[in-house]
């Protein structure tokens, strides 16, 4: 039965795109005996690990990570927030231990400007440097054509078009 | 002007290739330790020998001193172990250790096997302290100053060469601020 085929083929279609849409379920990282029985403390433990780089794999978050020094960083961040330091300090207590590196998006700073604001900068010179040489070379009128162009664009397209 | 315009790709072309230049020298995996020029952490760990001295704070300042982080089940720990005998043979040495994330009785065989060049050695569990120092890994080396200020880390194995360009020329800069 084809309609019954192409069913099928359509929902593995939708099934496939929408796995693609959610990222699937991820393999959870976290480990159950690592969360917080305050939910609303976990949550913001859970927020605050995707905002750290595991040093380990370098390109995950520790939230991603199962590198053991991910998970022992995951357990300090929990142990932190318990102690009642809000995100910031939390943050900023192991960016103490582990530098700026550690935190996935790079605070504003003096050594960190051009990071900030170096793409809007180019962006910013390309446009610029378009309308000055737009500026500089304006599109001048071509002059019409002569007659004897003129004469020649008919006979030209006269042959093209033939008898028809 | 318009000359110099045409030479403008070629200027930028340049300045990225300065950059990709100097790019092929660096470690991009290498992270640059945010402990250099801090005290040392606050900490006390247990000794890994019984009636030995274990490892803290306090063991720190005073002279320059050589802090290796190792564990019995770190492949690179036991290649760079022959080259911190050696340090640790020079009377001008003193290495101590911190044993990380590794079971005593591990660490104890190990050292057995192949030799115990540590003054002190403080058992790290849980790597808990591990982290007030900022390590990611192990073998870490560090060097600390009379001040009790850690001066310079090495991550990874140390190699013959390494000891003689990076950790033996600091160490004795370290020691002659001392005197």
């Amino acid at each position: 039965m084809p309609a019954a085929k192409l069913h099928a083929k359509l929902a593995v279609v939708v099934l496939i795109f929408v796995i693609g849409v959610s990222g699937g379920s991820p393999a959870l990282a976290v480990r159950p005996d690592e969360r917080l029985s305050d939910p609303a403390l976990e949550a913001r433990a859970r927020n605050l690990s995707q905002e750290l780089r595991c040093l380990v794999c370098q390109n995950q978050s520790i939230d991603d990570s199962d590198a053991d020094l991910a998970r022992d960083l995951r357990l300090v961040l929990r142990e932190r927030l318990q102690a009642g330091d809000d995100d910031r300090a939390a943050l900023a207590y192991i960016a103490a231990r582990y530098g700026d590196y550690v935190l996935l998006s790079p605070p504003i700073k003096a050594s960190t400007l051009i990071l900030w604001t170096g793409p809007g900068v180019i962006l910013l010179l390309g446009f610029g440097g378009i309308i000055w040489v737009r500026r500089r070379r304006p599109v001048t009128a071509l002059p019409p054509l002569s007659a004897a162009e003129q004469a020649r664009i008919k006979s030209l397209t006269a042959a093209d078009q033939g008898p028809q | 002007m318009n000359r110099l315009l045409f030479a403008l790709p070629v200027l930028v072309l340049l300045i990225i290739g300065g950059f990709f230049y100097r790019g092929l020298d660096l470690d991009p995996s290498a992270v640059p330790s945010a402990m250099i020029d801090r005290p040392v952490p606050d900490f006390a760990l247990p000794a890994l020998h019984p009636g030995k001295k274990g490892l803290s704070t306090a063991d720190f300042g005073g002279q320059p001193k050589m802090l290796n982080v190792f564990a019995s089940w770190c492949g690179p720990c036991r290649v760079e172990h022959p080259i911190i005998m050696r340090l640790a043979a020079r009377a001008d040495v003193e290495v101590l250790a911190l044993s990380y994330k590794d079971d005593p009785q591990a660490s104890r065989a190990w050292l057995a096997e192949l030799g115990d060049p540590y003054r002190q050695i403080g058992v790290d569990r849980d790597g808990r302290v591990a982290i007030d120092w900022g390590v990611y890994g192990v073998p870490e080396t560090y060097l600390v100053d009379a001040g009790g200020r850690i001066r310079y880390r090495h991550v990874g194995p140390l190699t013959a060469a390494v000891v003689a360009e990076e950790i033996l020329p600091r160490w004795q800069a370290l020691q002659q601020a001392n005197q």
